[in-house]
């Protein structure tokens, strides 16, 4: 019999050749198993995300070439924003902009799973709980694009005056991740986010009451109440994805080298600020680009 | 290894009966015998029952008296619904510990013990993973009774395995059953004319269709699988597509704080929603198969087609209600249609020698082989 590995990470026993006994599609589902929704998708992909993308944010994007049109790969952003407008934006951008448009996982923090509401949208607009063996599966076994923010809610809740300084990417587990499902690393830089919902305070006590992740505010939080989750100011947004980090050619099982993995995820997390800092120095002015 | 004498516990369950329904279709299999406290509930042809509480001496007797060489063990209690959790208990934890005990020993003739538990095991936690794998582990502690029974049993079947490497030892662990003729929780729940759920929660649920159940037992008891298998049907889908798929109104009325509370009072109104169904109306659950796929069993139905197949039995049940009695065990009956020669079995063939004759003989002649000198009195000749 076997012995359950302590690890609760990605199965050994799941190798390469399981990949064909993956559940058929069934054409007569709305959902799929990780409960994503084609169709609420879409009505999100043609109001909000159509509007945000191509009026409020005017969002730019280069160098989407850098997103491989077949097989997984794992995007690697900075994250910032009360509420983040940066993965939707990435993720309609590789659908607008990119020659195989492809359908982008964010990996979201476990909170949203437990929270009323949160709970019951986000896998419908195609978010999947961050666990280390939800990606192995979306990267390896499925071969989709997934897009985490390493710097998680680190990122997100920090204050306007930290803005683009970029957080201590987690501990290195996006790399790991990666590596254990052999696709490259797409690094990608947005500049936008950070003006389009500062955060210029949070609010320890009505975080408690809430039960939310935190309780910031924002120009437009908490007075405009839940409504303010969608109102963001129109910076200009810039995307841009840089040359892929590729995983496969780095040894037999470059996991197990933890200094090899904190030493690529320091060098992704350098490359982002390096590009972040090259975007802000172009840039004329927040509002206009 | 083959396995021919089948000891099936359990057989009162649903699982046990249609797995001894099922195996008696097998003309490998010389004997199988059931045991349980209660009478079995589905018709059996040719299963003997003995009915017997979970004491290991006497099912040690059965054991070495019928020489058992596969025990399948479907007599985990995996719903808080049917019974108290105290009887629960006496029957997960101390009953498997017993059955292990009757299974072990020097001069055991038990060559594979399959164990039926649950994919309850892996809890229903905010930070698991979409689709739990075999070698995965819990993270929290177990927070129900059931649960804490399953855990604990499932340990006691693992250090059998670790203490009798030379025994095959099978663990499936099965996603909710859903049919006509299995009672859980969730059968329950999706029989209500509306169906409850946690407000601003729809979980991800995966179920395996009763032919499914007593398919895989079958499978693991006709092939030699050592370890843990999931089993469940391809597909996980969100409840409010469960409830779609019904027909049914959905009402999100349970509120997302405060759920425990308001389970007694829903439960006056004639809803009962069993603690450990708690958290998974809120995260769910979703099993990898893979594993079960690899070793060559095919499922038949799919999540959604069970689903399906749940709609169809609810639109016939009211209208099948008073068709068909419910079965009745008479031992007297069914000792005489065994063994009385005046029971004509098939009266079209002439005379053929029974499965347990041929196997006799088989054993008298491989012995005539071995010491040509040696005839052992009382055999049949």
């Amino acid at each position: 019999m076997a012995q359950p590995t302590p690890d609760h990470g990605p199965s050994a026993l799941a190798p390469a050749d399981r990949r064909d006994l993956l559940p058929a599609i069934e054409p007569e589902r709305q959902l799929d198993d990780w409960g994503f929704s084609e169709r609420v998708d879409r009505v999100f992909d043609r109001t909000l995300y159509e509007f945000y993308y191509r009026v409020w944010f005017r969002c730019e994007v280069e160098g989407i070439e850098h997103v491989p049109s077949a097989g997984g790969a794992l995007l690697v952003s900075n994250h910032a924003g009360a509420l983040p407008p940066d993965a939707a934006m990435i993720t309609k951008a590789v659908r607008e902009e990119h020659p195989h448009p492809r359908p982008v996982r964010p990996l979201v923090e476990n909170f949203f799973k437990g929270y009323p509401g949160f709970s019951m949208l986000l896998p419908k607009i195609g978010c999947v709980p961050a666990h280390p063996a939800n990606a192995h599966r979306l990267l390896h076994d499925e071969g989709q694009l997934a897009l985490v923010f390493p710097e998680g809610r680190k990122g997100s809740e920090k204050l306007y005056k930290d803005r683009y300084r970029l957080r201590r990417f987690g501990r290195g587990g996006f790399v790991e991740t990666a590596m254990r499902a052999r696709v490259p690393i797409v690094p990608v830089a947005v500049v936008g986010a950070e003006e389009a919902q500062p955060i210029f305070a949070h609010v320890g006590v009505f975080q408690k009451l809430t039960r939310l992740i935190y309780f910031p505010i924002t120009p437009t939080f908490p007075h405009l109440g839940p409504l303010a989750l969608f109102a963001f100011l129109p910076a200009k947004f810039r995307i841009r994805f840089l040359p892929p980090v590729r995983t496969d050619a780095m040894g037999d099982e470059p996991w197990d080298d933890s200094g090899l993995v904190q030493e690529v995820a320091h060098e992704i997390r350098a490359r982002i600020q390096e590009e972040l800092f090259d975007m802000l120095a172009q840039r004329e002015s927040v509002w206009l680009g | 290894m083959r396995s021919r004498r089948i000891l099936i516990t359990g057989l009162s369950t649903y699982w046990g009966g249609r797995l001894a329904q099922t195996l008696e279709a097998d003309d490998e299999v010389d004997a199988i015998i059931g045991i349980d406290r209660r009478p079995p509930k589905v018709e059996l042809e040719r299963t003997e029952f003995v009915q017997v509480a979970d004491h290991h001496t006497l099912i040690r007797r059965i054991v070495q008296g019928a020489e058992i060489d596969t025990v399948v063990d479907t007599r985990l209690v995996i719903d808080s619904i049917t019974t108290t959790p105290r009887k629960a208990h006496e029957n997960n934890v101390i009953g498997t510990m017993n059955i292990l005990a009757a299974c072990g020993g020097v001069d055991t003739t038990v060559r594979k013990v399959v164990f039926r538990s649950s994919a309850a095991w892996y809890g229903s936690e905010q930070d698991d993973p979409a689709f739990f794998t075999e070698d995965m582990t819990r993270r929290h502690p177990a927070r129900t009774p059931i649960e804490r029974d399953i855990v604990e049993a499932e340990s006691s079947v693992r250090d059998f395995a670790a203490r009798h490497p030379e025994t095959t030892v099978t663990v499936l662990r099965f996603a909710h059953g859903l049919g006509p003729d299995v009672r859980t929780g969730f059968s329950e729940l999706l029989a209500l004319p509306v169906v409850p759920m946690i407000l601003g929660f729809d979980p991800r649920l995966q179920f395996v269709h009763e032919d499914d159940i007593a398919g895989a037992l079958a499978h693991a008891v006709a092939h030699d699988l050592p370890g843990i298998y999931n089993v469940a049907a391809d597909g996980v889908l969100a409840l409010s597509e469960v409830i779609g798929l019904l027909r049914k109104p959905a009402a999100p009325i349970l509120p997302p704080w405060g759920t425990g509370l308001v389970l007694p009072v829903i439960r006056r109104l004639g809803v009962r929603i069993p603690p450990e169904m708690r958290n998974e109306l809120r995260f769910g659950r979703g099993l990898d198969n893979r594993r079960l796929k690899a070793s060559g069993y095919r499922l038949r139905y799919t999540t959604r087609e069970t689903i399906e197949r749940l709609r169809e039995h609810q639109r016939l049940a009211p209208l099948l209600r008073d068709a068909a009695g419910p079965y009745r065990y008479e031992r007297e009956v069914e000792d005489f249609l065994r063994w009385s020669p005046s029971v004509r079995r098939d009266p079209d063939a002439e005379w053929r020698p029974t499965r347990e004759q041929i196997a006799q003989l088989r054993r008298t002649l491989d012995a005539l082989e071995q010491d040509p000198q040696r005839i052992e009195p009382g055999e049949p000749s």
